[in-house]
């Protein structure tokens, strides 16, 4: 390879998702010092002129480096831990490091009811809390209602519902939207039915909205995030899991987006990956796995290939 | 403790399922045949019973006893008889459905088992019932009590021991503050009672007493206007105080005129193989007169037996 076309394959390795260490091998390890230099010079971004004439690394670009060396590890250590483990953590830092009410969501209305009592569990031995009294007392307002109660849910998972019920609760939600709900009994009965009936309930109740009103629920909901986000996890898990890879695949927003990539494939490998990802083709018109090739790098993007292929191999 | 008395050598399960049968047989019942059996049988052991009478009698030995018994000693006997998580799911399930402001059977129920056991409880609703709990409880309360019972039911409460004595004091302020302004449903009043580890609870009140010095159980007697305020009492006594709460709710029903027959059953069933043993000894401490006495004064037939029997009094 010429030494112009390894420039430009050094400067893929140190971007994007992941770094790519078998090129960042084989290169920088030939490299004599004069093209190091030459790098160091031509990749602006990358290293900045200094006033005392030499080229010094760009410090957040090596903070960027650190964590995207980290993405492999990450990616690796969320994998292998037990689910409740898992979920538990991921909790925790939604509620702590960063108030990230799509993750506390999505971690509450798309696991299974036993899943998510088994992440009650874990929670009390990693934290000394539950997480219901932590969310409590961190979150306030209307999200705290919301959250404490999806969070609380042990959902019936059987196969029985009411189509009545579910019919006067689509009319209940059409009217509280309509009035643009500032009411707080309104609110109420909104938190209600989100938080306590089963899925299957829910998806009726989306469906005779859509037959009474025309629109989709969640699009109807789209003024407050938290509850689209919430009639999404609950009703189509898909679709939300789609919508968030593609933004986390488009590099758009902060680093949490890029860790939703890690998240939502570490976390759905064996549960409907292969409906997310027939949706996000159909979304963006390239599979998957193309998008992946292109933005990410090395070990951490052979391994997100690999538990992307995994259902495939059973055809 | 317990005050259920287990014979040291127990009949076969074959044995006891054959002679509940026999029980049934002809005209009329023998209850005392029943009593003598179901009354001296851990949850373990009825379980086994009933397994092999249906295996046996293809038949439900639930239903066989509603058919052949009635009110108030078949509603203990059926009560007694179902496993706990079971008879919970029942009592939770009649308490939401048929449910008024002064209920707290809720409460009692939401409190005082432990966290795994109402999970066990949520459980075996959506078996019974195929909707969740809270679902139901949801539905059916309203304004301030939905506000407290759905959490209530739902919680997941962490059992260690630890206790955070900064937070306890900083909450035992703000329930103080509540508490004074009549704030009683007030979100955070709500959020400590529904989501502390019991212990952290216990030690909240503790600060409430230390800086405070009243009770709060006393605090919150004094609006009796309010319809909510003896929940959310209900609510404290029964995650810190259990057995003095079971003891007043005993003696209530004795002393209430007639007798409040559904609450003593409740109590006696749900007891019986936990802490009866020391609420009986409450009761004798409060009243100067032993339980089963005054049980035997206020009850009678075969409901009196069977009560005594289950608080350990018969001479089984």
């Amino acid at each position: 390879m010429a030494v112009a076309d390894e420039f430009g394959v050094l400067t893929k390795a140190f971007t994007g998702l992941g770094v790519d260490e078998k090129s960042l091998i084989s290169i920088l390890g030939k490299w004599h010092p004069e093209h190091k230099q030459s790098f160091r010079k031509t990749t602006r971004d990358i290293f900045v002129e200094d006033e005392r004439q030499f080229e010094r690394w760009d410090d957040r670009h090596v903070q960027k480096l650190q964590q995207e060396f980290l993405r492999f590890k990450d990616a690796v250590v969320l994998w292998t831990m037990h689910p409740w483990e898992r979920d538990a953590r991921l909790l925790r830092e939604a509620v702590y490091k960063r108030p990230n009410y799509g993750i506390l969501v999505e971690t509450a209305c798309t696991r299974s009811s036993e899943e998510l009592l088994g992440a009650r569990r874990a929670y009390h031995s990693l934290f000394e809390h539950s997480i219901e009294e932590d969310i409590a007392f961190h979150i306030h307002g209307f999200e705290k209602k919301l959250l404490v109660g999806l969070v609380s849910a042990y959902r019936y998972e059987g196969p029985k519902y009411s189509e009545e019920e579910a019919k006067s609760e689509a009319k209940i939600l059409k009217n509280v939207i309509k009035d643009g709900a500032k009411k707080l009994h309104e609110e109420e009965e909104i938190v209600r039915i989100l938080t306590t009936r089963s899925k299957l309930h829910l998806k009726a109740v989306f469906k005779h909205y859509k037959e009474t009103s025309g629109n989709y629920l969640d699009e109807d909901l789209g003024d407050q995030l938290i509850l689209k986000q919430t009639v999404q996890c609950l009703c189509k898990p898909e679709t939300y899991f789609t919508e968030v890879l593609d933004v986390s695949l488009k590099g758009i927003g902060h680093d949490f987006a890029k860790e939703a990539l890690t998240r939502v494939i570490v976390t759905r490998a064996d549960v409907d990956l292969k409906l997310i990802k027939e949706e996000y083709h159909q979304l963006s018109g390239v599979t998957l796995s193309h998008k992946i090739e292109e933005i990410a790098n090395g070990n951490f993007k052979d391994f997100m290939l690999t538990l992307i292929a995994r259902g495939d191999q059973e055809n | 403790m317990s005050t259920l008395i287990v014979p040291p050598h127990v009949p076969s399960v074959a044995d006891d399922s054959e002679q509940l049968h026999k029980a049934f047989e002809g005209w009329g019942t023998n209850e005392h045949l029943i009593i003598s059996i179901l009354a001296h049988r851990n949850a373990g052991q009825r379980r086994a019973i009933r397994h092999a009478y249906a295996e046996t009698y293809g038949k439900d030995l639930l239903k066989d006893l509603d058919k052949e018994l009635s009110s108030d000693f078949e509603r203990l006997v059926l009560l007694w008889t179902l496993d706990p998580p079971e008879r919970d799911a029942v009592l939770t399930d009649e308490a939401t459905k048929k449910w008024t402001k002064s209920n707290q059977v809720l409460v009692e129920i939401a409190c005082t088992r432990p966290s795994k056991g109402l999970i066990l409880v949520r459980e075996a609703y959506h078996s019974r019932f195929k909707r969740s709990l809270e679902e139901d409880v949801a539905y059916h309360t309203t304004g301030d009590f939905r506000k407290l019972l759905l959490p209530l039911v739902s919680s997941y409460r962490y059992e260690g021991d630890e206790v955070n004595l900064r937070l306890a004091k900083s909450e035992a302020k703000i329930l103080h503050e509540k508490i004074k302004g009549k704030h009683y449903s007030d979100d955070d009043v709500i959020r400590i009672v529904a989501t502390r580890s019991k212990a952290q609870v216990n030690a909240t009140l503790n600060e409430y007493k230390n800086e405070f010095g009243s009770d709060i159980i006393k605090d919150l007697e004094h609006d009796d206007d309010n319809e909510f305020l003896p929940i959310l009492k209900a609510t404290f006594e029964c995650l810190v105080y259990p057995e003095n709460y079971f003891e007043k709710v005993l003696r209530e029903a004795i002393n209430k005129r007639g007798t409040d027959e559904g609450a003593l059953t409740r109590i006696v069933a749900t007891r019986a193989e936990v802490d009866l043993k020391i609420v009986k000894d409450l009761y004798h401490k409060r009243n100067s007169v032993p339980l089963h006495r005054a049980i035997v004064k206020d009850t009678h037939g075969d409901y009196e037996k069977m009560l005594v029997a289950l608080i350990g009094e018969d001479d089984a």
